[in-house]
């Protein structure tokens, strides 16, 4: 966290000032806009690297965003810059044995999270099917099952999404420290600093980053209103976005939107630091596994059985 | 070389193209990069593919460097600065492919160092946004230096270029280190995971750049008075015959580990050399990659037809196109398929990526063209200061250190 906490303080003036003039130019260019619309670009542009902000910047981002959308969507939202709680380690637990592969946690996050709906439609969660007998090896899952009624004969399946890794390589490679591990361990994505290059898709095992390949389209009424900046807020076209365990909704207290809707309780989590919680409890007594451990990612979603 | 009907006609016909490219370019800014065929399975394509060839091609100056100034050998010295100029304007099409290829090119300063936030030392991507300016850098000052001081009909200060110039040699052994490591390092692709990467990008850069430069060598020499003897392309041939044999020596160790070895990791080379369950599209590319290469191998190993023009520039082309394949999508689309939870999605690129595609290579050569239109009256002395007198006979070339 050195890097992206320490103030710049020395090359603020210089830096701010460039970047004025640039966008000065730059803002200039574009002839016609308006003047708030023009500020608003220009605000926009300017944005500063995440941590480097004042909390007197954030609120003005804050303001500018939920303006943004209330413009967009006709509805009030509440974006939040909630912080990561005291001794929080998140973690994930999915029972393989009871997974009936409904997908059901796949639209629920695609609605909590305000996710893109039509072409294309954006999943954070996927569920592969894989042929009884064959676990890790990946290369005959399938991914476009759609029979008439799950659980199929012979298949079990395995819903795959960001696994939340301790040591994560989408963030290693990351060529403007656009995304990072907030210190309850959830791997975020500043959507405004993004430039995306896609090195991080590249990087990930576990297709655990997905692109906006166009501007993201939600229907007015579907949207979830209740926002964090790293989370679901609604992004724009180009970035990388991906899971970040409903970071909206575990900071304050909720369980993540796939842990609610799944009807079989596949989906367990809790506090890998709270020697009470669920989580621990199915580590220390079910036999667990991570998916690729090889690769030495150190995920914190734990792939178990019950049966 | 005053401006020639053909010079403008030449000029122009770039223009059309890149122009043609920027159209695309504009829609793909507009509605995002769902026009191109890329998706998250395959999320780098045809851009990607062309700036990993483009950078070994950045490798066409420092293969001339090496003779000449290590080795004095005198016919390739005096061509150094053209060498040196196109390599300058593939790393601008190495960037300008970047710079297509990422979704926000409105925020291009967040990776100026200072002034955004460039991950360095940490990602390998930010290494090759320095090392690659490093080397247009290196590129552009050399030859720039050189031709201003021919211009004013002086020799250049040895002691001020040529460090530079030997610079350049490990700088452009560098580039590749990096670019490869951009991939190598991803554990996440077993087909870059391999520490063979870097070796075979530079074997194989040794090949395509110095083959381009053949070809334009021979189109400077036809439309100027520069003097390119052929003792200088038969030269540059044979240094690319070992490099050849170098490249297909690793990548027959590669494909022997794979197949031997037979593991789950076979996936990404059986679908790029045999298919795989039924999906082929890289099966005839990279069989007509390999046989090209081969082919050139032997044109260039056999001093017979490495010394005769034709087949010495049926075996340079053979190279330009056998080397684009396998350096360019047949080695960044494997890298995605399978993906990593085993999916195929098989990528071909579309009309806007080629449009774009072609638009920058356009770009690239109408900018080398002018760097010529500069370069080539002054290294022939027909373009010098007025106040000077002339010294030299106009079809002399003029010594470099």
């Amino acid at each position: 966290m050195g890097q992206r906490t320490r103030t710049m303080s020395g090359n603020l003036y210089t830096r701010r000032t460039f970047m004025k003039i640039l966008s000065a130019g730059f803002v200039a260019g574009l002839g016609g806009i308006n003047a708030t619309c023009k500020k608003v670009i220009n605000e926009e542009f300017l944005q500063k690297y995440f941590s480097e902000m004042t909390d007197e910047e954030k609120k003005r981002v804050v303001q500018r965003l939920e303006e943004k959308y209330l413009k967009q969507y006709g509805k009030s939202t509440r974006v939040s810059f909630g912080e990561a709680k005291q001794n929080t380690l998140w973690g994930y637990g999915l029972d393989l044995s009871r997974c009936i592969g409904c997908r059901r946690c796949v639209y629920a996050c695609v609605k909590e999270n305000n996710n893109s709906r039509y072409k294309p439609q954006l999943h954070w969660i996927r569920v592969i099917r894989l042929k009884k007998g064959n676990l890790i090896s990946l290369e005959n899952a399938e991914h476009y099952y759609d029979p008439d009624k799950v659980p199929e004969e012979g298949f079990i399946y395995m819903p795959v999404q960001c696994q939340q890794c301790e040591n994560p390589p989408c963030v290693k490679v990351c060529p403007v420290h656009a995304t990072w591990k907030e210190p309850d361990g959830l791997v975020v994505v500043d959507y405004d600093w993004c430039i995306g290059c896609r090195y991080c898709m590249a990087a990930c095992p576990y297709k655990g980053r997905v692109f906006n390949w166009a501007e993201p389209n939600i229907p007015k009424e579907d949207l979830n209103t209740t926002m964090h900046y790293f989370g679901n807020r609604p992004r724009m076209k180009n970035v990388v976005d991906k899971c970040t365990f409903c970071i909206q909704r575990v900071r304050s207290g909720r369980y993540p939107a796939c842990v609610e809707a799944c009807p079989t309780g596949t989906r367990k989590f809790g506090n890998l630091l709270d020697k009470n919680s669920e989580i621990r409890y199915l580590i220390e007594n079910k036999r667990v596994f991570r998916l690729k451990e090889d690769l030495n990612t150190e995920p914190k979603f734990y792939y178990f059985f019950s049966l | 070389m005053k401006g020639s009907l053909a010079y403008y006609a030449w000029c122009i016909f770039l223009l059309a193209i890149a122009f043609l490219g920027l159209k695309f370019y504009i829609a793909q800014l507009d509605q995002g990069l769902i026009i191109t065929n890329m998706r998250d399975q395959v999320s780098w394509g045809l851009y990607i593919a062309n700036f990993t060839y483009l950078v070994g091609i950045a490798a066409a100056a420092v293969l001339l460097v090496i003779p000449a100034y290590i080795y004095h050998f005198d016919p390739i010295k005096e061509i150094v600065v053209f060498g040196e100029l196109f390599s300058a304007s593939s790393i601008i099409m190495a960037l300008m492919f970047v710079f297509v290829d990422i979704g926000r090119p409105d925020r291009f300063w967040h990776p100026i160092p200072f002034i955004g936030k460039l991950a360095f030392p940490d990602s390998l991507l930010a290494w090759d946004v320095l090392v690659l300016n490093g080397y247009l850098f290196l590129n552009i000052f050399v030859p720039v230096y050189i031709l201003v001081r021919s211009y004013y009909q002086k020799e250049p200060n040895k002691r001020a270029v040529v460090p530079f110039i030997l610079l350049s040699i490990p700088w452009a052994v560098g580039i590749h280190t990096v670019t490869a490591f951009l991939y190598n390092g991803l554990a996440a692709r077993p087909f870059w995971n391999a520490s063979i990467l870097a070796p075979r990008f530079l074997a194989s850069a040794f090949c395509s750049g110095p083959a381009i430069i053949i070809i334009i060598f021979q189109v400077i020499r036809r439309i100027s008075k520069v003097k390119i003897e052929n003792e200088a392309l038969f030269k540059i041939a044979e240094l690319i015959s070992y490099a050849m044999f170098l490249n297909l020596f690793l990548m027959g160790a590669e494909i022997y580990k794979e197949y031997y070895s037979n593991t789950i990791h076979l996936a990404p080379l059986t679908y790029l050399y045999q298919g795989l369950q039924g999906h082929k599209t890289l099966v005839p590319w990279i069989w007509t990659s390999l046989s090209m290469n081969l082919v050139a191998f032997f044109i260039f190993l056999i001093p017979k037809t490495r010394k005769y023009l034709l087949t010495l520039n049926i075996g340079s082309i053979l190279i330009i196109v056998g080397v684009w394949i396998e350096k360019g999508i047949g080695f960044v689309l494997p890298g995605f398929i399978p993906d990593p939870l085993g999916e195929i999605y098989e990528y071909m690129p579309n009309t806007t990526e080629i449009a774009v595609s072609l638009g920058i290579w356009a770009l690239g050569l109408l900018i080398f063209t002018l760097f010529m239109r500069v370069a080539i009256p002054i290294e022939t002395g027909i373009f010098f200061h007025s106040k000077q007198k002339p010294q030299k006979s106009s079809n002399d070339t003029l010594p470099i250190p």
